[in-house]
């Protein structure tokens, strides 16, 4: 069975400010933020960008908006302007955060998929 | 007045699509609408316009937009806020005027001044990464994000049209805000109000479903006709978002949560020069028929600094790109790149082989996937002059003949880059003022 991933749960826009990426990440459902909040955590998100984002990850907490607000320093190859990278702005990163797998309880995981 | 004013925002960006901004004042019946059209680096292209031809330097499509939007705007009484001045916003008020004089319209308008402070730039003044000014090597721009009072002042000549250079993008829907509701500029909460108003309409169709469709997931109709955003904006601040009644697209909350977040770096608080504003004191709800609401919203004093956008000449930027398909696509294009590479050697700055359909976007950092048909490679290198950057473009096409079998739809490209930096200066260092211009 495949895991589930942020993409079944939540929905994702990244921005680019200098070499600094945004990402935010909002559960579609209220009932799901419990799941955001213990899969998307500075650690897994570290890990899962690992060749991409090389500075500091903080991430911000959302209750009113059921969202997680990530800045990642040094994660666009010194800026926008400069930049050799096609996707210079890091626009599709949002889907490759998508893509982290989620932390679910056991028993949730056999019903849930 | 206890009267919203309704505020739309009909360019999110310089290149955007030009009709929305119609359909909004056409059919919306907004009060004021604002276009945002300078991204960081556009003021720095501009600049090196001006350089060249000193009645140019403002952005390329700003009479086409004015040359379509003058005529409505005029006969539904709606003023118009643009920062596609740019690198000249004097001549670009002029421009227009004289394009509203061949039309047989009369507008007035406002050119705002005192964002470019290049003549005042200070070679030790600190940068936000830890250089100096002076290790930029040639400057060729520097501007400082004026705020809401600045373009206040365009709104208080009585003008329709009021073009500015370089401000925060929220402050063009802050302006008219404070000018209608008589908000003053030191009362916090409801500059973070309006701020978080401008925020969200800034980027025009991003408020309204453009960049967020996911098909099957999240589902947006008709972007091919996407509507533009407005916003019905009360006294205390409250607001309502909206687009015009027929168009494309889908204004929610998730739509709404995923733009409130755009390109913030810090949640609690968002700086601009009007405010410093909390965005997670904002609630969001959804009112069905593709209207949110914006309610709540604090803040604390505006920063006492400017930012100030530094453009400086970072040598040239060349491209080639070849395909490759069918079996063994892959080894193909990478022994292509291989090749590329030891001819050029090294004298570039930053080099880099991408395969288009592998690992261009994000590397591999993503594991392993069965093999593509197609693969195209693309070498990009930085180097101060442009004869050496060419070389790029030169390598990558004389693979044709010199290369792996079977490549194809060779391109190459060759563009001078702006770098662009920030640093921060006192508010008097950029001390701004309007000009009435006549057409």
């Amino acid at each position: 069975m495949t895991p589930r991933r942020l993409h079944d749960i939540a929905h994702a826009r990244t921005g680019d400010k200098g070499d600094t990426l945004t990402l935010s990440i909002f559960a579609y459902r209220r009932e799901d933020y419990p799941v955001l909040l213990a899969s998307a955590t500075v650690e897994r998100m570290r890990a899962h960008m690992q060749g991409v984002v090389a500075g500091e990850i903080v991430r911000h907490e959302l209750p009113l908006l059921d969202g997680v607000h990530f800045v990642c320093r040094q994660a666009l190859k010194g800026g926008v302007n400069t930049s050799l990278a096609l996707d210079a702005h890091g626009k599709s990163l949002s889907f490759a955060a998508l893509a982290l797998p989620l932390v679910e309880d056991r028993r949730d995981a056999g019903s849930a998929a | 007045m206890t009267r919203p004013v309704r505020i739309g925002c009909g360019a999110g960006f310089a290149g955007d699509r030009l009709e929305p901004a119609l359909e909004l004042v056409e059919r919306a019946a907004v009060d004021f609408l604002m276009l945002e059209c300078l991204a960081e680096r556009t003021i720095a292209n501009a600049q090196k316009e001006r350089l060249a031809d000193p009645a140019r330097g403002f952005c390329g499509m700003l009479l086409r937009r004015m040359e379509m939007l003058m005529p409505a705007l005029a006969a539904r009484g709606v003023r118009l806020l643009t920062n596609a001045g740019a690198a000249n916003p004097r001549a670009g008020a002029e421009a227009v005027a004289a394009l509203a004089g061949r039309m047989g319209l009369s507008p007035r308008i406002a050119a705002v001044l005192g964002d470019d402070v290049l003549d005042r730039l200070a070679p030790d003044l600190a940068l936000d990464d830890g250089r100096r000014v002076r290790d930029l090597g040639e400057v060729v721009s520097a501007n400082a994000y004026l705020g809401a009072e600045a373009l206040l002042d365009g709104l208080r000549t009585g003008a329709d049209i009021v073009i500015s250079g370089r401000v925060a993008d929220p402050s063009l829907a802050l302006a008219p805000l404070m000018h209608v509701h008589g908000w003053a500029a030191d009362d916090w909460r409801l500059m973070a109000r309006g701020t978080a108003v401008g925020h969200l309409l800034e980027c025009a169709g991003q408020l309204t479903g453009g960049y967020f469709a996911d098909p099957g997931r999240k589902d947006v109709p008709d972007l091919a006709r996407l509507g533009f955003p407005f916003a019905d904006v009360w006294p205390d601040g409250r607001a309502v978002f909206g687009k015009p009644a027929g168009s494309g697209g889908r204004i929610d909350l998730r739509t709404a949560k995923e733009q409130l977040l755009y390109e913030v770096l810090d949640p609690r608080a968002y700086l601009t020069p009007d405010s410093s504003a909390d965005f997670t004191s904002v609630a969001l709800r959804d009112l069905g028929d593709d209207r949110v609401e914006m309610a709540g919203g604090d803040g604390a004093p505006r920063p006492d600094l400017l930012k100030v956008s530094v453009g400086y000449r970072a040598g040239y930027i060349g491209e080639g790109e070849i395909s490759y398909a069918g079996p063994g696509a892959e080894a193909r294009a990478r022994m292509g790149g291989e090749i590329v590479r030891a001819r050029l050697g090294d004298g570039f700055e930053d080099l880099r082989v991408d395969l288009v359909g592998i690992d261009s976007t994000h590397g591999r950092s993503w594991g392993n996937r069965p093999e593509s048909w197609e693969a195209r490679l693309r070498v990009a290198g930085r180097a101060r002059s442009a004869a050496m950057a060419a070389r790029v473009g030169e390598e990558v096409e004389a693979l044709y003949c010199n290369g792996p079998a079977g490549g194809g739809g060779a391109r190459k490209y060759l563009r001078e880059v702006v770098g662009v930096a920030s640093a921060f200066i006192p508010r008097a260092m950029a001390p701004h003022s309007v000009v009435e211009i006549r057409p």
